[in-house]
């Protein structure tokens, strides 16, 4: 006899094989053409470089070995690699300078939207969200119109006679620090809005009440609360500026390159796929480690809450 | 009553705000003006004109890789959001089942992974599937753009769902209707503008993606992002500026109407 326990049961077995079976396509699709291909290129790093670039199929660990040393062509001699240590530093710098440079003026900005009346916040939000939902690479072209020689602030400086020259600005560190900032500024105010328009202000008022600062309550109370959303919009951040491709490609010219830029090298001019293979699993470890750090840092924070 | 003391003001914050909503703003408006202008340069003004924008119009290039990213975006956003709807109605509105979390994290993955890596690993496989099959066509691209867009229609549908509780949908069931039936006349009107959304959203990325095309396509298979990188490099007259305004304006339309749209629920709710 069939227990109305049992029916179910079956009930609920039935009803997660159908959700699996709904979620099916959109898992094949993403396994298929954007998380699976990960496990090729983790293969690809230890395999030996073809040719003509792409790889031969014997196991070889030069392309890790080149990630860190360079052999020199003529007599085998092993140095380490200075210019791939220099890229990776100049990548990690610049994802940094650029994430701090988001918080500086991503703050007062979110703070400003939270403190809004709030009919009127979505309309400062929908204001911040509109550069970030336009082309990537059209701001890129705008910042680079704004800082050329021969671009806007130049002309003017020179029209006033403040400069005598125009001020190299593209192609330097800074221009693509500049152009980062303003592409991944939305992705800092984003969260931060969220944390901040959460925040109770009687905390606040308590916090003067006692005889607090604006700076002191500002640090003391405000900073501390929206630890999370501070913590979640550095993440977002510094993770796509650390592995950025466009900016530095525009803004940076050929020289000032980012991890991005060295990684295509290696499927392009330099052929060497085992090591494009191994730098891009060196990124993508890099960018795991900043993840982790997040989610240990949200449960942590989470946990605080609570208690 | 007027209050003396603001609890709420920080100084100094306003002005860093008003700044950074100038700033962000400039360079656009500075591109979009210029891109009006009859003279050669993109930094001197010489006068109005609509020269660049019929400069752009004749460009065969330029319209044959807006047509190109239409198309793909098109299909793309379609794919994923059908993919997206499918897999929001798998994971909501449930208790946690075994893989649920697995199906969140393969989900959200796409948004995790350095777009550069995806393009890289996408290159590698799509060269090895080309010499296989010897199919060259624009399918690449579109399978690429379906996968990364799924994150983004999913997130608009999902939010809508879990909104909406399952009595209507109990109500129809105690009526009889079957399950196809239940989902076509009261899930699927109800979640509509959720999906429309995110349809709209994938769209858009789509349209916007640089890295991955220009790792994936083929030999004439450049879109209006990657053909504009590659004249980046050269030098630049206002006829890129026309062809931004038109991106911009269009990417403005679809966002203005994403806005309205995912405003609705909060609406109904007040």
């Amino acid at each position: 006899m069939v227990s109305p326990q049992d029916v179910s049961e079956q009930r609920q077995k039935k009803e997660i094989r159908d959700r699996w079976f709904l979620s099916a396509p959109a898992l094949i699709l993403i396994l298929a053409a954007s998380v699976g291909p990960l496990v090729i290129v983790l293969l690809y790093s230890f395999l030996a470089p073809g040719n003509y670039g792409d790889v031969k199929w014997e196991f070889s660990t030069e392309g890790w070995f080149n990630v860190l040393f360079s052999r020199d062509i003529f007599d085998d001699t092993v140095s380490l690699a200075d210019a791939h240590f220099l890229i990776f530093w100049r990548s990690v710098k610049l994802a940094f300078a650029t994430t701090i440079f988001c918080l500086i003026f991503g703050f007062p900005t979110a703070y400003f939207i939270a403190t809004r009346a709030p009919h009127n916040r979505s309309l400062w939000l929908f204001l911040i969200t509109i550069p970030f939902w336009t082309n990537m690479l059209i701001r890129t072209f705008a910042i680079q119109e704004v800082i050329r020689s021969e671009g806007i602030i130049n002309t003017l400086l020179l029209k006033i006679g403040i400069i005598s020259a125009p001020i190299q600005m593209m192609f330097t560190d800074f221009a693509i620090m500049l152009g980062m900032t303003y592409v991944f500024l939305p992705l800092m105010v984003l969260p931060l809005y969220a944390s901040l328009e959460k925040l109770d202000f009687r905390l606040v008022e308590a916090g003067y009440d006692l005889y607090a600062s604006r700076f002191g309550v500002l640090w003391r109370i405000v900073i501390p609360l929206v630890k999370p959303g501070i913590i979640a919009g550095s993440i977002l951040v510094f993770v796509p500026a650390l592995s950025s491709y466009v900016v530095p490609r525009v803004l940076g010219g050929g020289k000032n390159l980012m991890v991005g830029n060295l990684i295509e090298l290696q499927f392009g001019q330099g052929r060497n796929w085992p090591l494009g293979a191994a730098l891009s699993v060196t990124l993508v470890i890099i960018v795991l480690f900043a993840m982790l750090y997040y989610v240990r840092n949200a449960s942590k924070s989470g946990g605080s809450a609570h208690g | 009553m007027a209050k003396s003391f603001s609890i709420k003001r920080q100084p100094g914050f306003a002005t860093i705000a008003m700044f950074c909503f100038f700033l962000l703003y400039l360079p656009i408006a500075t591109l979009v003006v210029y891109s009006f202008n009859s003279g050669m340069s993109i930094a001197t003004w010489e006068g109005f004109s609509f020269r660049w924008f019929e400069s752009a119009w004749n460009n065969q290039q330029v319209v044959e890789a807006s047509w190109r990213s239409l198309k793909i975006a098109a299909v793309a956003a379609i794919i994923a959001t059908a993919c997206a709807t499918l897999a929001a109605i798998a994971t909501t509105r449930t208790g946690p089942y075994r893989g649920l979390t697995f199906k969140y994290s393969v989900i959200n993955m796409p948004l995790l992974v350095p777009e550069i890596v995806t393009a890289v690993a996408l290159l590698i496989l799509f060269s090895r599937v080309k010499v296989w099959t010897g199919y060259s066509g624009l399918g690449y691209l579109i399978v690429a753009h379906s996968a990364f867009c799924v994150p983004f229609a999913y997130m608009p549908i999902r939010a809508r769902l879990e909104s909406m509780d399952l009595s209507l949908e109990k109500a129809a069931a105690d009526l009889y209707a079957s399950s196809f039936q239940t989902f076509r006349y009261v899930t699927l009107p109800l979640l509509w503008p959720g999906i429309l959304a995110g349809l709209m959203l994938a769209f858009v990325i789509s349209l916007d993606d640089v890295v991955i095309t220009e790792f994936v396509k083929s030999g004439g298979q450049d879109t209006l992002p990657t053909y504009m990188l590659g004249q980046l490099r050269r030098v630049v007259t206002p006829e890129m500026n026309a062809i931004s305004t038109v991106f911009l304006v269009l990417s403005l339309a679809i966002v203005t109407l994403f806005f309205f749209l995912s405003r609705e629920p909060q609406k109904n709710n007040e």
